[in-house]
Order: C-alpha cells, then structure tokens, then sequence
C-alpha cells in the first residue's frame, strides 16, 4: 500500500451538489495550500485544473482512506492523518487549508452526501479485493444463468433451493461474528472435514440466515460437535432423529426467534434457517447425505430444520439454566430429536391430572415397551404449564412427578408380555423399569397462549452415552 | 451469453471442484443398455449396428428416439430411459 500524500487530500463526486460547489475553490486551494490530491469517485473531468487531481475509478483510493461521505477533507503531515471535515464547514475548511476567506462567498455549512464506497453492493466488494479479509473457501466459477440451480447440481441443497453462496453475501454474513473465519470449529462427520468460521458462514448463506443468526449457529456447531452429541452415529442412523436446537437467554428476542404460537412449525426466518444452517454443514462440509452414510429408515422433517426458543417463564427455570448456564446468558442445547407427538389434554385442571396424561403419552417413546432407550423433550405450552405454576409446581417438580410416574413393572415391558415380541430382556421380569435414563427426559415451555396441548419429542433410541446425550453451550455474543 | 459467477466452496473440499464422471461399469453382463437416436440421418445405421453387437453379446438392449435433435430430450423420455436402463450409447452425428 502506497503511503499517504502530504498535504491535502478531497474526496468527491460529481454526482454530490456539495462537492460541485467546492470544486470551484480547489484549484486556489492547491496554489495557496500547498500539494492536494483530489480523489473524484464518479467524474474524470471533476476538478480537471488541478493537477493533483484523479479518477479514483476503482474505489480503492476512497476505500482506503474509509471515506464514508463526500467531499471529505483529509490533512496528512509526514504520512499521517492529522484532521479530517465532512461536507462544507467552511470554518474547518479554512482551518485545514490554512487559508483564511475560502468559500467567504459560500454558504456556512452544506451536509454532503454519502460515499460511492458504502452503496450496496459495493462495500463488499471493495472489501474483499482491498481489505484486510481473505477468504480461504475454493472459488467455484459457473457460467449457470441460474445459480439455485447450479446448487442443486453440486449437490448442495437439502432439497429446498439454497441462496447461492457469491463472496459478497459471505463477507456479510461473517460480519455477524467477530471469530476469525479461518478459525477452526471442529471436525465435522462423517467426513470429518474441518470446518472454519468462514465454512459456517458460506452454509448459513445457502440457509438464508442474517448474519446476526452467526453466534447461534456457531454455538449449534460446538454443541453438535461434542463427543457427547454423538453427530456421527446420529446422521447414520437408521432411526429418525436429526440435531434439534433449542435457543435460550436474551439472543432469541434478539434476532426474533419464536417462542410462541407454531413456534415448532415454519414461518420464522431464524427458526428455520438456523436449523437449516446445521443440517447444511452436516451435509455439505461433513458429507453426510441420505442414501449414501445417512441410512435413515424414514428420517423426520425436523432434518430439513428443528430448532425453535424457550417460551422463558420467570416462575419456571428456562431449560439452559437448569443446564448450568448463568441467568441472563444465551445458550443453545442440542438434541437428537424424532418428530413432534401432540399430547391433547384440555380437561385436566389439576397438575396431577396433568402429569399422569404427559407421563401416559411419554411411555410410547420408541415404543412403549421400550426403556431407558431414547431421551425425550416434553414441550409445554403456556396453558398447561399455568396449571402446574398456579398450583406452585415447577418444572423440577413436575419432572421429579414424571419420573415416578414413569416406571413400570418389568412382567409388562418384557419380550412377549401382552403377546408383543417386542421388549426388555427376561431379566428384567420382577425389576421396576425407569422409562427414562436418568437425565433423559427435558421439559421445555414454548407454544401459544391459546391451546391446551403440549408435545413430546422423542429422541434418538440409543440416547446416553451409547449414542447422543443432550449438550448445552453458551451463544458468544 | 451470461457472465461467469463465482461462489464459494460450501463443501469439506475433499472432492475436485468439477464433478467426475461416474465409473464405466467393468462389464455388460447382467446390464440392459439403451440406444439413444437423436433423430440426425443415419445415427440408426450407427445404433443398428451397435444394436446387433450386444444382441450378439446376450445384452439386453432397448431402443429410444428423440423427437428432434435440436431441443434436449423431453423430461418423459429421459426419465423413461433412466427408469429402463442401466447405461445409455447415443448417436450424436449424421
């Protein structure tokens, strides 16, 4: 990079009517004030008497000296700025030219007009080719009129079309993050692949995510990566689950997460795209794709995306803080999560009652002569969970009920009993079977206000350490 | 004609950025092959000939033909044939 020039440098526009009404009072400046440079981001005839005058036809001067409005006025002494002005002060003028009555007949002060370097489209560009970035990624050159398409025939998409990843929407998106993008991640399987800030960046474009999306996407990925998450066993699965991704703290209502009614369905960009966004990763940088590693029997839509926020309730503890993660912090957990099981109760007015019709649609998890097998996630919408708040039971409580509910007596679950082949082995004939290993089952409030139904989750048959355990981790804002 | 775009690698880069052809199968036997005729002269004296080759081979053969040469096959056609055929020869000049 060139050092600054000495003197005086004005960067300017023809198209900005303030820098046409100082351009008559430059070539004075130059004879008076000693060199000058005149950057014109638009006209090679703008200022044409003055002989430091150029056509910055690239940007790179302006981009360089990161003007942001024009005319600026740039005083540099020993290859130093000392002082800039923005628009027409003519006090500042004078003061930074050193002559006194410039623009005497001008008036006092004109706003000017933002810099050619910021107009969409063009920021990104000028940053990739002269700023400090450098993207690592391979580029992929096509000549395809239709770039979705071209995603399509690389394979990339999960069916759906994908936003194709050009490095402008990259760079944006890895301003969403203050990481490094050739920071490594982790190793993504099957493939284990290494996966940099830049790699998440380029899929979280081919979601659709907004680059304020990056810190929970990031945190989704270190869950995920987990030993204890177990992806790899979980994307080859012959069984249904995908990673599901619930979102807590104060990150959610940042980027407008949705907690509340269908907050499980479609509809919400940060919902669905930063589920999306992790399943992509798995698919493009892992390459973990069905009919090749990923053997899923049936799968579930939730491997398109899953992942939605905590309905947080100040009477029931928001499911990252049960997990350790401090009051007012953000985090995601990660679950190895089947489809959603709606549970209708819309007569029970007792948290009693109420437990006993959760624990009853629990039992069928995998199957109900099944244990300790798959986790779950009970999903509680608001108007259930007021009938256990108004009856001061807290999600501890009705967790610790849940469990008592939730054994049963062994001559029931073995292989045969009630003529089903299907079961535990004989062994555990006269034992009392938890259905759930312990930690196994989670309780999370989101949902509606109008609707008394809750859900379950099941998750993946061989949750625990045999498979996935549920992982939280802190969103790094 | 439209201009070159570029878009950035989404992929672990473990494969080559251009996509390989798929391997040629070791051998014919067992395989059914289809004969494409684009309907250019004489690509059927070529496609005959082939035909009499791996009939001769005991490979099942069967035969398919594009309306027109100057527009890509209709999606019906090409999605019969990769429902039909394990591999496909085609006639592309008269």
């Amino acid at each position: 990079m060139t050092p600054l020039p000495d003197g005086l440098i004005v960067v300017a526009k023809r198209d900005c009517p303030t820098c046409q009404l100082i351009e008559p009072l430059l070539a004075d400046i130059e004879q008076r004030a000693g060199p000058l440079t005149v950057y014109s981001q638009d006209d090679p005839a703008f200022a044409a008497g003055v002989r430091g005058a150029q056509y910055d036809s690239t940007l790179e001067h302006s981009f360089r000296l990161q003007t942001e409005f024009v005319p600026t006025l740039i005083r540099v002494e020993n290859g130093e700025e000392v002082e800039r002005a923005y628009g027409w002060h003519r006090e500042d003028w004078q003061r930074l030219t050193g002559i006194p009555g410039l623009g005497d007949d001008l008036p006092v002060m004109r706003p000017g007009c933002g810099s050619k370097t910021l107009e969409p489209g063009i920021a990104e560009k000028l940053e990739l080719q002269f700023g400090n970035i450098h993207l690592h990624a391979r580029e992929i050159e096509t000549d395809a009129d239709d770039l979705i398409e071209a995603c399509y025939e690389r394979g990339w998409s999960d069916g759906l079309p994908v936003v194709p990843p050009t490095p402008e929407r990259v760079l944006r998106m890895l301003k969403g993050t203050d990481r490094n993008p050739s920071e490594e991640i982790g190793l993504v399987p099957p493939d284990l692949a290494p996966c940099t800030v830049e790699k998440v960046a380029i899929n979280a474009v081919m979601a659709g995510c907004k680059p304020e999306y990056m810190p929970v996407v990031l945190a989704a990925l270190e869950a995920a990566l987990t030993e204890e998450f177990g992806l790899h066993g979980l994307l080859c699965t012959t069984m249904f689950a995908g990673p599901m991704v619930v979102v807590n703290g104060p990150v959610a209502k940042s980027i407008g997460m949705n907690s509340g009614g269908n907050a499980l369905g479609q509809g919400n960009r940060a919902n669905a795209t930063i589920g999306r966004a992790l399943q992509l990763i798995v698919r493009n940088v892992g390459g973990g794709r069905p009919g090749e590693i990923d053997r899923a029997t049936l799968g579930t839509p939730g491997k398109y995306t899953f992942c939605f926020a905590e309905a947080e309730d100040s009477e029931w503890l928001p499911l990252a803080e049960e997990r350790g993660v401090p009051s007012g912090n953000s985090a995601v957990t990660l679950f190895a999560g089947e489809g959603v099981q709606g549970i209708v109760d819309q007569k029970s007015r007792t948290p009693e009652s109420l437990a006993k019709s959760f624990a009853l649609a629990l039992r069928a998890v995998d199957h109900p002569k099944m244990a300790m097998a798959g986790d779950a996630v009970l999903v509680v919408s608001p108007e259930h969970s007021r009938v256990f708040i108004e009856a001061g039971w807290t999600k501890a409580r009705l967790l610790e009920e849940l469990e008592r509910l939730l054994q049963f007596p062994g001559e029931e679950m073995v292989a045969g009993a009630g003529g089903i082949a299907e079961g535990l082995p004989e062994q555990y004939r006269d034992k009392t079977i938890p259905k759930f290993r312990p930690g196994g089952l989670l309780i999370v409030r989101a949902g509606g206000t109008a609707g008394l139904f809750s859900a379950v989750i099941a998750g993946w048959a061989a949750s625990g350490p045999v498979g996935s355990s549920p992982v939280t981790r802190e969103v790094k804002v | 004609m439209t201009q070159a775009s570029v878009m950035l690698d989404p992929t672990g880069e473990l494969s080559p950025a251009v996509r390989a052809r798929l391997a040629r199968p070791e051998s014919l036997a067992g395989k059914t092959v289809g004969l494409l005729d684009i309907s250019k002269p004489r690509g059927d004296v070529f496609l005959d000939r082939i035909e009499e080759r791996l009939t001769e081979m005991e490979v099942t053969v069967k035969r398919y033909r594009k309306p027109t040469f100057t527009r890509v096959a209709p999606t019906e056609l090409k999605q019969q044939i990769a429902g039909e055929v394990d591999l496909v020869v085609e006639g592309l000049a008269d």
